[in-house]
């Protein structure tokens, strides 16, 4: 169980994710989670071994390690992308459920269900219109709200994003004020600048989803209102060939990220 | 043999639970079990060697560890995952059992041997039952033997052979106390559903009888 194993869950849901969300999953898993994996566990690997105080006092160096740093950035973010990854599940719950329902409306032998067989259901692709329009653009308002808090929390723990060469500290046991060591300030600062920059383009790329979806939205409203009908079929073989080259794509990531991982 | 182990036999539970069976399936994968690989297992990775007593009696460390973490917190959280997964394995073993009964006798005795009902619908009970009563029984242990649920940066020693009361430093421990929280929302939160998943199954299946007992009065 690691994170490749979040990647299979998740995967599932980009077929019914728009282009944005495809794009979204993509970043999240290459620039957050592999840089994570690969990089940012290594830089903060030793950060307490080599927190260096001057002092020979016991007790010290642990006491003014846990009053910097309550939580380590790398768990933070770490919980940061469960929680933001956390709300594609919705999505992924709501297409299970219709398809258990139109599952049962095949078994029932229902004349209006157009599927020849339950392969054909479960391979199919929803649209995302009716309730689960309203499911998805949820789940972009959770991750959104998920990313804010988390990068607010970052920003007032840790005032600001830049990490210090040395810290004074004169909690108890510290006999009077210690100066404090951390060890690789600058490569810490720079991988916390590139996370907050990540960030800061998923918060854009859900911004621009959402704004993507409530535009089809109002667009298809008022394409109802004047003109009922439609030719979806012709809509339906293109997007399932972009479907086919981004499991394509998307399996090869799946293959990186468990090799790095593992 | 290692986690994905327990992913696997988890997956296999998902085909017969019901919609908040499956909630609580995902609860567990991602908030718990996930939560436990990528982030608490670091913490107390090295909490013996970063416990630090301000004294250099040999063995004094070593002892006073002991006392106050008979069993670490990160254990007693993977003995809990454990526990609390298991009880849905009862369920898998009822479903082979009724499958492994019709081809014994070959035809079908049952309209589906996934569908809760009869025998099944008792095992699941009693399956959701002991799951609550494992996680509630491993929130008093947690509270019982920590006193809470805080992490305190320091603990006053004096057990032989430390020669008087001894200052002892925790390392980490607002980061512990943060994860320990954590742990115990999800617990609640498992426990909640649990509990949902409980009263829904006895209102439909008490409903379903009713209403079968109505229709053959009146018939």
């Amino acid at each position: 169980m690691d994170w490749g194993a979040l990647h299979t869950i998740l995967g599932g849901v980009n077929k019914h994710s728009t282009s944005i969300g495809k794009i979204w999953l993509t970043v999240l898993f290459i620039f957050r989670i592999m840089i994570l994996v690969v990089a940012a566990e290594r830089v903060w690997g030793d950060e307490q071994d080599d927190f260096v105080c001057n002092t020979l006092q016991p007790g010290c160096k642990n006491v003014c390690y846990d009053t910097f740093f309550p939580i380590s950035h790398i768990r933070l973010w770490a919980l940061q992308l469960i929680f933001v990854s956390t709300p594609a599940l919705l999505v992924a719950m709501h297409v299970a459920y219709r398809r258990h329902e139109k599952k049962r409306q095949f078994r029932k032998g229902d004349q209006k269900c157009e599927y020849k067989d339950i392969e054909e259901i479960r391979r199919q692709r929803f649209r995302i219109e009716g309730s689960l329009w309203w499911t998805y653009t949820s789940s972009i308002f959770f991750r959104l709200l998920f990313e804010a808090v988390f990068m607010y929390a970052f920003y007032f723990m840790y005032d600001g994003f830049q990490m210090p060469r040395l810290m004074k500290c004169n909690a108890w046991p510290c006999p009077n004020t210690v100066d404090c060591f951390v060890s690789r300030p600058t490569e810490k600062t720079v991988f916390t600048i590139f996370m907050i920059a990540v960030s800061s383009i998923c918060i854009l790329l859900n911004v621009a989803e959402l704004c993507y979806l409530l535009t089809k939205f109002f667009l298809r409203r008022s394409k109802k209102a004047g003109n009922p009908k439609h030719h979806p079929n012709h809509e339906n073989k293109e997007e399932t060939k972009q479907n086919e080259m981004n499991e394509l794509i998307s399996d090869s990531c799946q293959n990186a990220v468990i090799g790095f991982s593992s | 043999m290692s986690w994905g182990f327990l992913r696997d036999l988890l997956s296999g539970v998902n085909k017969y639970s019901t919609g908040i069976g499956r909630i609580w399936v995902a609860v567990v994968f991602i908030f718990r079990l996930l939560v436990y690989i990528v982030a608490a297992e670091n913490i107390w990775k090295y909490e013996h060697d970063e416990f630090e007593c301000n004294i250099k009696q040999p063995g004094c460390e070593n002892v006073c560890f002991d006392h106050f973490f008979p069993v670490s917190h990160i254990r007693l959280w993977a003995l809990q995952l454990i526990m609390v997964s298991t009880p849905s394995l009862l369920v898998v073993f009822h479903v082979a059992y009724r499958e492994n009964r019709e081809k014994q006798h070959n035809q079908k005795l049952y309209k589906s041997p996934g569908e809760i009902d009869g025998g099944l619908l008792c095992t699941y009970l009693i399956s959701l039952i002991l799951k609550t009563g494992f996680e509630i029984v491993f929130l008093v242990l947690f509270y019982k033997l920590y006193n809470g649920f805080e992490v305190p940066r320091l603990v006053k020693c004096d057990i032989r052979p430390c020669p008087n009361t001894v200052d002892c430093y925790i390392s980490k421990p607002t980061e512990k106390m943060i994860f320990l929280y954590f742990l115990v929302a999800t617990s609640c939160l498992c426990i909640v559903l649990n509990l949902s998943e409980l009263s829904y199954l006895i209102f439909k299946y008490s409903i379903k009888c009713y209403l079968k007992r109505y229709i053959k009065k009146h018939q």
